[in-house]
């Protein structure tokens, strides 16, 4: 039986789902497999075992976290061209 | 030495790894170039960055597809975070999202250099550290930043070379020496490594580790530069254990004068 459409925010995008699906029925729905990311919503950790149990109500802010490739933050730092010295390895 | 001596190798948080090599995983072509180079280093400890799945292009891969977790020690960043706040949020959902309480805490606090903002880092590891995760705190060359480090719980301390991506190698090398003699934990060296002999220096002075991105993603040849790298950890962790002669200003002869004619 379908419920109520509710609004949510997903990664910070408006969404409609159905009153009471669970943060698991949004994930299948995204085909995102829960074991490889984080899940917080309204800025509280949802632990992995709580995703079939918690439903989702209207207005919640849903953050699907995961990893990528990434070493330090980004650079936006000065490029070393412009600087006019030589560089030596000396100690 | 600060590590565990047995086949040399490092030892974090009770934590064995092989390679001294650490390296991330961002600013390359693709996850196949990714996965060469990280295969090429022997690596075993790879940086990864935690950030919103892209819910809108689902054809976009994952990154841990091409790592595979037996392989690799997954160690999450707090890459881009500005605050505490931040820091504290990104490293619990890197935790809830992963396999592990390994955190590298990173609480940046200028844009330009990406130098770390060294009150908000120890504020934040004493946070996450009552929280149970591992530390490893992207820090400077301050050996009184990386002693408070240590003394609130960071089982290692990772200063920096120089800033992030800018490939000078070690610009405070009498501070990095500084810092491995004040600190009784492992000392990786962190961020600002371009080629080779940086990181082969860093390695010659004592670091226990080094991590690097850029210098490997950035070179022209990645996979080569990869290897170059595996290579200069190894030479330069040699080097030091071999113990080097002194610096002389005159020559002392390598051959006797006796029997001369």
């Amino acid at each position: 039986m379908k419920g109520e459409d509710i609004e949510i925010r997903v990664n910070g995008e408006v969404r409609q789902v159905n009153s009471g699906q669970t943060v698991a029925d949004l994930l299948r729905e995204l085909a995102i497999r829960p074991d490889r990311v984080a899940v917080e919503l309204n800025l509280e950790i949802v632990d992995r075992q709580e995703f079939e149990r918690r439903g989702l109500r209207h207005g919640d802010r849903v953050e699907i976290i995961s990893f990528i490739g990434g070493g330090n933050s980004q650079s936006s730092a000065v490029s070393t061209q412009r600087m006019g010295f030589a560089l030596t390895a000396d100690c | 030495m600060r590590s565990e001596d047995r086949d040399d190798r490092l030892v974090i948080a009770g934590r064995e790894f092989k390679s001294r090599l650490w390296v991330g995983t961002g600013k390359y072509k693709d996850f196949i170039e990714t996965q060469k180079a990280i295969e090429a280093s022997g690596a075993d400890v790879v940086t990864v960055a935690v950030r919103r799945v892209n819910i809108t292009d689902r054809s976009k891969e994952n990154l841990l597809d091409y790592l595979d977790p037996k392989k690799y020690t997954i160690l999450p960043n707090t890459a881009g975070c500005y605050t505490v706040e931040d820091a504290v949020r990104y490293a619990r959902l890197a935790r809830a999202a992963g396999v592990s309480d390994l955190v590298k805490l990173e609480v940046i606090g200028d844009e330009r250099t990406l130098f770390p903002d060294t009150a908000g880092l120890i504020e934040a590891a004493k946070i996450l550290i009552q929280e149970g995760f591992i530390v490893l705190p992207y820090t400077n060359d301050d050996p009184v930043v990386a002693k408070k480090l240590v003394d609130i719980g960071c089982p290692a301390v990772m200063p920096l070379a120089a800033p992030i991506g800018s490939g000078l190698g070690i610009r405070n090398p009498y501070n990095l020496k500084i810092i491995l003699e004040t600190v009784n934990v492992p000392v990786i060296v962190d961020a600002g490594v371009g080629t080779a002999s940086d990181a082969a220096l860093a390695m010659e002075y004592g670091a226990d580790a080094v991590l690097m991105n850029t210098a490997i993603a950035g070179a022209k040849d990645p996979i080569a530069m990869a290897e170059a790298m595996k290579y200069a950890v190894h030479a330069g962790r040699l080097a030091y254990r071999a113990g080097r002669i002194p610096r002389k200003l005159y020559a002392t002869a390598s051959s006797p004068i006796e029997g001369m004619l």
